[in-house]
């Protein structure tokens, strides 16, 4: 079969005037403008298209659209792309892919020899022993993977994202769809139509007939001038819950793919009918074409398909692609009707083309000369939206395809997938689906507006729910094809024959989910919408039951397959800065990201920061620390409840420290709370959790304790906050602080001042120390942040202030022997299990956690303690193992360390089982590299001034 | 996605709210046996039809809801009104 551009067709698609070039495996091509890359190819005679999966066969056009399994090449960078789809351009450089080292002279053509040996689950049977060769095997495998070549320096193209909320939207831009969206807009609603295809009216596009050509004009037009949104080369991948819908845009004039979300009160399935190749011996071979692809090619692309042509029709598309040939000018030797009961049988020829199609007759099979021919042996219902929203289709034997079982009431299916008709019949029912979409759709949009309290009010009563009146589209008879008197191809992505799936049957694998994935059939780029049907026709004929009986597989998203840049998309994640940023990006920062905020990690030696902040004064910015303002009388018995100590005799101008845990016991969050008022008071939490402490709190008042008085407003980003720690902290908060006395007896340790710093009023301070340091964590509103940051760099210079990130803190607090929730503690780590079990006041009421933290003052759990290993040159890692001895038995595990510069050694935090917990003893830590060290547990949690002394000053 | 009705947002996307599981009565801490609480923290009727079970609007009002849920068909019923106090199902 060689294919060439013929005279000029009335309905093509190609500018003939507008011709581009483009590189096929290297040599020069050229096509049109509107060609697809696979067009453009036929066009200049190209027959072999890919090798197919397996056995490596040379492929040619099948369907000559999105779906045909033999047209994926590589497009420079891009692999996989759908030549059958994607439209030419200038300056392509095509290549075809799964052949090596040419497509005309393919090595591994050699395993279609070994074809009775690749049968159903070959790989499974083959390479399961012995399992110590599997990475051999894995790496050999590999190589015959299909597919085209990944290009990892590939430039990151722009992919976007949009949401959107139509009232009506309709997939499937054919006659019917298009007369759905007309009518609901119409009718009043906002309308948005997705067509797969690049252009609107689905299979009138490649008909040559004039009445149809008409009707489609017409269409358009009204389209045209319609405010309906029109969205062509995008494909609507998966229908969810609440018509949640996923489009993806291909034709957006910026980015390469925009993924939509749409949120649709009614949805219309309008994607017409898929046309299914039939299975016979050589159903595979270059020349044997879908009566879709023939009509495509002739009408679209002005291409004559070959010079002599059989055509297999059992139906009105393929009697009329036998028309289009003709006219064309490609011989017709013979036309065999399905409905008569004309059978074909197989073809002959050489593994590149046909030259013979052999056809059943009472007196054996008649052999007819021919390179190409044309199969119309049914339909295909593309259910997939209707699986996607949960119905079930149900098999029409006489029909020969799947309807449409009891969508839900806001999913209408309509066109072709509904019924047969002629032309005026789909588009009626179309209409008539898109009028009654538009009504539900109304009645769904008061529905919504109505329960949304601060909506507009919505005017009158509900809108009646309109009941489906719509008289119901016919459905044509059609012979049941799916497999001649012999044996072919089912599933041509993946080289799946019926005798593969008879086999799979015999074996045991005869429901269609399990010789689905045993035999990898519909799994594939064609993602069964070519070979569901033959595959589920295969199982029932193996064990002699009906397609009804075997039923079909579940058809889940997406429709089409999605890169995973258009997934990945644009991010609308937050990134988080504080206001103080600019200052520490002008320093020469490392930042860390920690949940949505940049912070910085360090300014270049963090070591270095540490020993300033021991000997000088150091900054640092954490006002990602979670604040939350609470106000109200009720107040303290909120800590009470929330916080394991108590809260009720809390002073004015005092702050506490509080640890968390939730109804389990397990330590939730910690952090100090101060009281800044008569009923004010200010919580702080961890950075990390901040958003869940919130969530917390209201889920408390708002549900187990709706009578109490407490306001919570969440102000962490209302103030920059900064941690001001070094000996030498006070003599500079004294050069910036105005009204408010510092010395140790006016403002001593754990205590709060209102504050105006540097100029800046509405500040407050509290004294702790988190890095065991004297500090003055300073709260300022967060505007003035950054002055307040560079008023203090100034005013320290001659102290030698410097700024401290993450790492820093992370290291002092570590000498101090502060635990980390969620570092030093993990899910299962209860309260008293971080040392702080004094803290814990259960002759209090009430508070969350309590019975688990009563019962567990009984038990011995395991603990956190401070560790030093023996040699102090040595860090174990975190997550580090304790072990006994010699063995593997985990005693617990190392879950902070560093080196500290202020001892010049080794220091950990870590978790041991309750009898190691004591000072002194010794312990066996297990490092990543194999190597077993000594290490000893000391009596106190601070490696460093376990007195407190320096804090406290 | 599910449409959650947040008796003041109107329905909001499921993403905007966090899921806050099943309603549950919370037993009298100084009373309850080992059993009685531990069936509060982790036990959960977790049926194939109605289910009183309560979110959370976190991007939206950030009110703590309950509300019903068919589990089958995720249908709901009208939400109680606000200030409604978590309680075990009727």
């Amino acid at each position: 079969m060689t294919m060439s551009r013929q005279g000029v067709q009335p309905n093509e698609v190609i500018d003939r005037s507008t011709k581009l070039r483009f590189r096929w495996n290297g040599k020069r091509f050229s096509g049109f403008e509107g060609d697809t890359i696979a067009s453009a190819l036929a066009a200049s005679g190209e027959q072999i298209f890919s090798r197919s999966m397996k056995y490596h066969r040379p492929r040619g056009i099948l369907t000559a659209d999105y779906w045909d399994p033999n047209l994926m090449v590589q497009v420079g960078d891009d692999p996989n792309v759908r030549a059958g789809h994607r439209l030419l351009e200038g300056g392509m450089d095509v290549r075809s892919q799964n052949a090596w080292p040419s497509l005309n002279r393919d090595i591994k053509a050699a395993n279609r020899f070994l074809g009775r040996f690749l049968t159903a689950g070959f790989y499974y049977k083959t390479f399961m022993r012995p399992q110590w060769l599997w990475p051999t095997y894995e790496r050999v495998l590999a190589t015959f993977a299909p597919g085209g070549k990944i290009d990892l320096d590939t430039p990151h193209a722009y992919h976007d994202k949009r949401y959107t909320h139509p009232d009506v939207v309709v997939a499937g831009a054919g006659p019917a769809g298009i007369e759905a969206a007309l009518a609901a807009s119409s009718a009043g609603a906002s309308v948005l139509l997705v067509e797969h295809e690049h252009a609107v009216g689905g299979h009138l596009r490649y008909s040559s007939d004039a009445a149809d050509q008409a009707d489609l004009a017409e269409l358009r037009a009204a389209l045209e001038a319609s405010d309906i949104e029109v969205l062509t080369n995008s494909t609507m991948t998966g229908r969810y819950e609440d018509n949640w819908l996923g489009i993806v845009q291909r034709n957006h004039p910026v980015a390469v793919e925009r993924l939509i979300k749409a949120r649709a009160k009614t949805l219309v399935v309008a994607p017409g009918l898929i046309e299914r190749p039939y299975v016979f011996e050589g159903n595979d071979r270059p020349g044997v074409i879908t009566s879709g692809a023939a009509r495509r090619l002739v009408n679209l692309w002005g291409i004559k398909p070959g010079e002599r042509a059989v055509v297999f029709s059992a139906n009105a598309e393929g009697d009329a692609a036998a028309a289009d040939l003709e006219r064309v000018g490609t011989e017709i030797a013979a036309v065999i009707d399905g409905r008569a009961g004309g059978r074909i049988s197989s073809t002959t020829g050489s593994s590149r083309a046909v030259e013979a199609v052999m056809v059943a007759g009472p007196n054996g099979a008649q052999r007819i000369e021919a390179d190409v021919l044309v199969v119309a042996a049914g339909w295909t219902a593309p259910t997939s939206l209707l699986n996607m929203a949960g119905d079930r289709p149900v098999y029409d034997p006489a029909a020969a395809r799947f309807f449409p079982s009891d969508p839900p009431s806001i999913v209408l299916a309509t066109g072709g997938l509904a019924g047969d008709g002629d032309l005026d019949g789909l588009r009626r029912h179309g209409a008539d689906t898109g009028r009654l979409a538009a009504s539900r759709a109304a009645a769904v949009r008061h529905r919504l507006q109505a329960r949304t309290a601060r909506a507009a009010p919505v005017n009158g009563d509900e809108p009646a729910w309109a009941p489906d009146e719509r008289p119901p589209l016919g459905r044509d008879p059609h012979p049941e094809l799916y497999r001649a008197d012999t044996h072919g191809m089912v599933d041509m992505s993946e080289d799946i024959s019926s005798k593969d799936l008879v086999a799979a049957a015999h074996e045991g694998y005869d429901s269609v989910e399990l010789a689905k994935r045993y035999t990898t059939a519909t799994m594939g780029p064609s993602q069964g919408k070519l070979e569901t049907v033959n595959t589920v026709a295969a199982i029932a004929e193996a064990r002699g039951e009906t397609i009804s009986e075997v039923g079909t597989t579940v058809w889940r998203p997406p429709f089409a397959p999605i890169t995973l840049g258009a997934l990945a998309g644009r991010m609308f994640e937050p990134v988080r800065v504080s206001s103080i940023h600019p200052w520490h990006e002008a320093n020469n920062v490392s930042v860390i990201q920690a949940g949505q905020w940049l912070r910085p990690d360090h300014y270049g030696d963090p070591q270095a920061e540490v020993r300033n902040v021991r000997r000088n004064v150091g900054l640092i910015d954490v006002t990602p620390l979670g604040k939350l303002d609470l106000r109200g009388p009720d107040v303290p018995k909120l800590l009470s409840l929330l916080y394991v100590n108590k809260w009720m005799k809390l002073g004015i101008g005092r702050v506490r420290y509080g640890m968390m845990c939730a109804e389990d016991g397990v330590v939730l969050d910690d952090g100090v709370t101060g009281r800044l008022g008569e009923d004010h008071y200010m919580m702080s939490t961890t950075s990390s959790g901040a958003g869940g402490v919130w969530e917390w709190v209201e889920n408390w008042l708002q549900t187990e304790r709706p009578d109490w008085q407490v306001h919570v407003t969440p102000v962490t980003t209302a103030y920059a906050s900064i941690n001001v720690a070094g000996p030498k902290s006070r003599e500079l908060m004294s050069r910036v602080c105005e009204g408010v006395g510092l010395d140790a007896e006016a403002f001593p340790y754990m205590t709060v001042r209102d504050a105006t710093v540097a100029g800046v009023t509405g500040c407050f301070m509290w004294r702790i120390g988190f890095t065991g340091e004297l500090s003055f964590e300073l709260h300022v509103p967060a505007g003035h942040g950054l002055h307040v940051w560079e008023a203090l760099m100034e005013a320290g210079s001659d102290l030698g202030v410097g700024p401290f990130g993450l790492e820093g803190q992370r290291i002092m607090r570590l000498e101090k022997g502060h635990f980390i929730v969620g570092q030093d503690t993990d899910g299962l780590t209860l309260g008293p299990s971080t040392g702080m079990g004094s803290l814990i006041k259960l002759d209090k009421d009430d508070f969350a956690g309590k019975p688990e933290l009563a019962w567990a003052a009984d038990r011995s759990l395991p603990m956190v303690v401070a560790i030093q290993p023996d040699d102090p040159d040595v860090v174990p890692e975190e997550a580090a193992q304790i072990v006994r001895g010699d063995t593997n038995e985990i005693l617990g595990r190392i879950t902070s360390s560093r080196h500290s510069p202020t001892l010049n050694r080794s220091i950990c935090l870590g978790q041991v089982e309750p009898d190691l917990a004591a000072g002194g003893t010794k312990l066996t830590v297990l490092l990543e590299s194999g190597e077993r060290i000594s290490a000893t547990v000391i009596d106190h949690h601070a490696h460093f001034d376990p007195a407190g002394e320096r804090l406290r000053g | 996605m599910l449409l959650v009705p947040c008796p003041n947002c109107g329905p909001r996307n499921s993403t905007d709210l966090r899921y806050g599981g099943e309603s549950h009565a919370r037993p009298d801490p100084n009373d309850a046996s080992p059993a009685e609480w531990r069936a509060y923290l982790y036990l959960r009727d977790n049926p194939a039809g109605w289910l009183r079970e309560n979110w959370y609007c976190a991007s939206g009002c950030r009110r703590w809801f309950s509300v019903e849920r068919n589990t089958a068909t995720n249908e709901f019923r009208e939400p109680p009104l606000p200030g409604d106090k978590r309680g075990g199902a009727a």
